[in-house]
């Protein structure tokens, strides 16, 4: 039953993968290619590089990529199902219980101290993507000479754009993939 | 909390279109559906929106599904889960199904890969910008421990790679030590 055994390895995938993005890679990697042989390395590698590449959450990402491959559409609705039940039923729990006890004052201090962290965490995504966007480095191979001009200049327009005038992400992130491609292209950047 | 199925479609719209245009990680579907539900909607309250964050991240799961049960079930309960659910992974299955048939060509076109690299350039400046009215409102609180907690949370996970797992753990301990002593203090008013 390979539907039942795709089914049930995502399951697992969606159940250990805590932590969210990259956190679920190695446990795809063990699920699919290691124990269950339903893909090449090859296969996988270039997975996650499209990945990378397309919108949505990699471990869905994969799921459609892997039930695609193997079983064609039925294969991507297992597989899906498969790896979101487990956020299903656990996030559903835990917001039952948020919005019961959320405005008792103890679980108010309690939340209070989860907030700054939770600001920090998103500034340091952001500061990541900036730095891949401005360098296409990570944080230790940085070599400021190297900033790229027409991604900085995007990058201050957008966020006058968005302080100013408070376009919608959706047009500032659309548009900046526009503007940046038509960019390189006249200046014959495109490789 | 009431339910409120008129907004279903509204609903299901949003996610839809937030999972189709997020490129990178969990965070920055966060940002964007913070600007969506908090400040364009204003279905949700700013607080509450981090408090969502901390519960996904801390929950198994890819984070974006994660934080869709959760507004869906404060929007329209277990109906709104699902609509929420079903509008943030329809957009990377479609996307991964037609890519998976010709990834080859995808992988390496040199137009698609400069709009994405120029994107992070755009992707960067919403996350910044949500993080700057963040990271105001953190300070407003004017509470020392927040801002020491917000700084250090920050220097933690983007200079010195601590996971966001271990820094919502640690931040819940520092919680549940401040509402011991905020129940102490009450205790000592009291008697």
């Amino acid at each position: 039953m390979l539907l039942l055994k795709l089914f049930f390895a995502f399951i697992q995938v969606g159940m250990f993968s805590v932590g969210g993005g990259y956190a679920a890679i190695p446990l795809i990697q063990e699920q699919i290619v290691n124990l269950h042989k339903l893909m090449t390395m090859e296969e996988f590698s270039d997975l996650i590089t499209v990945a990378e590449m397309t919108p949505g959450p990699i471990s869905i990402n994969s799921a459609t990529f892997v039930g695609m491959r193997i079983a064609g559409i039925p294969g991507v609705l297992l597989c899906t199902v498969g790896c979101i039940i487990p956020s299903f039923v656990i996030c559903l729990t835990l917001a039952h219980f948020y919005y019961k006890y959320r405005t008792v004052s103890g679980v108010q201090v309690v939340l209070g101290s989860l907030r700054p962290a939770v600001v920090a965490l998103i500034a340091s995504a952001g500061a990541s993507i900036l730095m891949l966007g401005l360098f296409q480095a990570e944080l230790g191979d940085i070599i400021l000479s190297n900033v790229r001009i027409v991604e900085l200049a995007i990058f201050i327009v957008a966020l006058l754009l968005l302080r100013k005038f408070k376009l919608s992400a959706i047009t500032i992130i659309l548009g900046s993939g526009v503007v940046g491609t038509i960019a390189y292209a006249l200046m014959g950047a495109v490789a | 909390m009431q339910k409120d199925y008129s907004k279903l479609w509204i609903l299901f719209r949003s996610m839809f279109v937030l999972s189709a245009c997020t490129f990178g990680g969990g965070f920055v579907i966060v940002s964007l559906m913070k600007k969506k539900y908090v400040e364009e909607l204003r279905w949700l309250e700013e607080d509450e929106m981090l408090d969502v964050t901390a519960i996904t991240q801390s929950a198994p799961g890819p984070l974006p599904v994660n934080a869709s049960v959760i507004i869906g079930y404060r929007i329209a309960g277990v109906v709104g889960s699902l609509t929420a659910i079903l509008g943030t992974i329809l957009p990377p299955m479609i996307i991964i199904s037609i890519i998976s048939l010709f990834y080859e060509q995808f992988r390496t076109n040199p137009y698609i890969a400069t709009a994405l690299q120029v994107m992070r350039a755009g992707v960067a400046a919403v996350i910044f910008d949500v993080v700057i009215n963040l990271a105001g409102n953190v300070i407003k609180t004017k509470r020392i421990l927040y801002i020491v907690m917000m700084v250090t949370a920050f220097v933690a996970t983007y200079f010195l790679d601590v996971s966001a797992m271990i820094i919502i753990f640690v931040c819940l301990g520092i919680g549940l030590v401040d509402l011991f002593f905020t129940l102490q203090n009450k205790k000592g008013k009291v008697s």
